[in-house]
């Protein structure tokens, strides 16, 4: 029994900061067929800005780095993003891979490529006995805060004119500005919410290994990919799905693989990522019809 | 109302429309006519803003429309009902009105429209909630009409509303354009159903090859006619 709820444990914190990460990278792919890359250093901006206010109020030091990172993805979108806006996809990724090696590489000059470390909320290093389980208080955390961040989310989407313009945008971004959607506008704020959710994936990653490196956001970003392609990149319930099915499989994996194999827990784990793309390539959602965006 | 000089649109290096001058005044509904690939939508696409004017200027009483963007054209008062509908399939149809809505600020008055489009399209309360995905062809047009409305254009831009409609909703479209003149709006109509739209329209264009190729005030052409005129040119 416990074995079991320690397996659902496990997968469901792995699923969270997939699922948080997908969600980011199909928000933004959603609305200008971005597949952005250098999501990953909004992940690392978020780590750094720990590691530097990591003597202010813990509370302090987390929304600083939730803020940090938001603006961050607001001065990429605006420096790097808009002025390429409605280029092909190619020109977007390789913009992308632009943007993300030249924050590597001001990280690198101003923080040196040695790891550091904070240990901003001890709590998260601690752990909760119920009944014969042991759960550490960061799976409780990282639950409860993605779960928290989803609800809020489809709740934007859903009950705010914001939200119900973000989600037209996605499906048809030309159609959306004819009604009077700005595109200026809405692009931004999925910009924002994808700064938000990388930021609060930062505090999570920090609080997890209490560690910060330059290739902090470098898996993340690799995770979150594959579970927003398996979910039908764009597709915003399907990033979430798509992660937390990522999850259950990591967390499977781990307890079926023999302890010889375990080292390639991953490599199993992206050879099953392949047989599903091969069956279905769109993800197991379809998205709408993809429309240029402008 | 609406002025178009000398309006040239291009996909690249290809000319859809050249050199092509035409007004709606204010209370009209002029027709644009043509065959397949004549232009039409070209044109609507470079008034509406969703096409860059390549040459010539588009004016809205006066006011200078082109070079400016889409969301902005709408905010003049100028919206565009698409060919090809595009309803949003993924929003309900009320999500779908309320995006009509977008440009305005005076949110009761909104309340009370979008009331009134119920009350016009009553398919569209029936489905008020579902996703505009599941509505049927018919119903995906008077959707899009009404969310077209629901920006209180001055000037409405109708493309091909009546294509692929069974006759019954065909005559609907078309007592919606009556309704909508009645109601004092002005409308630019494009349309393949050349004697409907001749009868409902106070003057026409014909299109060709992307020029102008005749303009009828109402009863100087018979609907033959400029059927001739439209049909001639599409078998070219
Ligand atoms: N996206 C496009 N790219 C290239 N050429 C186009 C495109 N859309 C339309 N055209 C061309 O422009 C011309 C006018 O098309 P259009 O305005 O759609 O005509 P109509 O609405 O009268 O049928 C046609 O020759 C068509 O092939
Ligand atoms: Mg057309």
């Amino acid at each position: 029994m416990t074995t079991v709820l320690q397996f659902v444990v496990d997968a469901l914190t792995a699923g969270s900061f997939y699922a948080l990460f997908a969600l980011g990278i199909a928000l933004i792919f959603g609305i200008m067929q971005l597949v952005n890359f250098a999501h990953g250093e909004l992940i690392m901006v978020g780590a750094y800005t720990i590691f530097l206010t990591q003597a202010w109020p813990w509370q302090a030091t987390l929304l600083m780095a939730v803020v940090a990172v938001a603006v961050m993805a607001l001065l990429m979108e605006r420096a790097a993003f808009r002025p390429i806006r409605g280029a092909n996809p190619a020109t977007l990724l390789i913009t992308s891979f632009a943007v993300s090696f030249l924050l590597q590489n001001v990280a690198q000059m101003i923080f040196t490529t040695l790891p550091k470390s904070a240990d901003v909320v001890p709590l998260f290093r601690s752990s909760v006995t119920v009944g014969g389980l042991t759960v550490g208080w960061l799976s409780v955390v990282t639950i409860l805060a993605t779960a928290v961040l989803l609800v809020a989310l489809a709740l934007f989407m859903t009950r705010t004119r914001a939200g119900v313009q973000m989600r037209a945008a996605a499906e048809d971004f030309e159609m959306a500005r004819l009604c009077g959607v700005r595109s200026n506008r809405v692009i931004a704020s999925a910009f924002a919410i994808g700064g938000l959710l990388a930021g609060v994936g930062a505090i999570l990653l920090v609080g997890q290994t209490g560690g910060i490196s330059l290739g902090i956001g470098l898996t993340p970003v690799l995770f979150g990919f594959t579970a927003a392609a398996i979910g039908g990149l764009g597709s915003l319930p399907g990033a979430v799905v798509g992660g937390y099915v990522l999850g259950v499989a990591t967390a499977l994996l781990q307890q079926l693989l023999p302890y010889e194999l375990a080292g390639y827990r991953d490599a199993f784990l992206f050879a099953g990522v392949f047989a599903l793309m091969a069956l279905r390539p769109g993800g197991l959602f379809r998205v709408a019809a993809l429309s240029p965006r402008v | 109302m609406l002025r178009v000089e000398g309006l040239d649109v291009q996909y690249g290096r290809i000319r859809a429309v050249r050199d092509v001058s035409l007004e709606v005044s204010q209370g009209e509904i002029v027709g644009l006519l043509g065959p397949n690939g004549a232009g039409k939508t070209s044109t609507l696409g470079a008034v509406s803003g969703r096409l860059p004017v390549a040459g010539g200027r588009v004016l809205l009483e006066g006011e200078q429309l082109d070079g400016r963007p889409a969301e902005e054209i709408v905010r003049r008062g100028v919206s565009l009902v698409p060919e090809g509908r595009h309803v949003f399939a993924t929003l309900t149809v009320a999500e779908n009105l309320a995006i009509g809505a977008t440009v305005r600020k005076d949110r009761a008055q909104v309340a009370e429209d979008i009331e009134r489009q119920l009350e016009r399209f009553s398919v569209l309360r029936r489905y008020y909630r579902s996703n505009a995905g599941k509505l049927s062809g018919g119903e995906q047009q008077q959707l899009v009409i009404a969310r077209a409305l629901l920006s209180r254009p001055r000037l409405l831009l109708l493309d091909e509303p009546s294509l692929g409609l069974s006759p019954l909703l065909v005559d609907l479209v078309f007592e919606t354009i009556e309704q909508l003149r009645a109601e004092g709006l002005t409308i630019l109509l494009v349309e393949q159903n050349a004697s409907r739209t001749v009868e409902v329209a106070d003057r026409c264009y014909v299109l060709r090859g992307g020029e102008l190729v005749a303009h009828a005030p109402r009863g100087d052409l018979s609907p033959e006619e400029l059927g001739d005129i439209y049909l001639g040119a599409g078998e070219r």
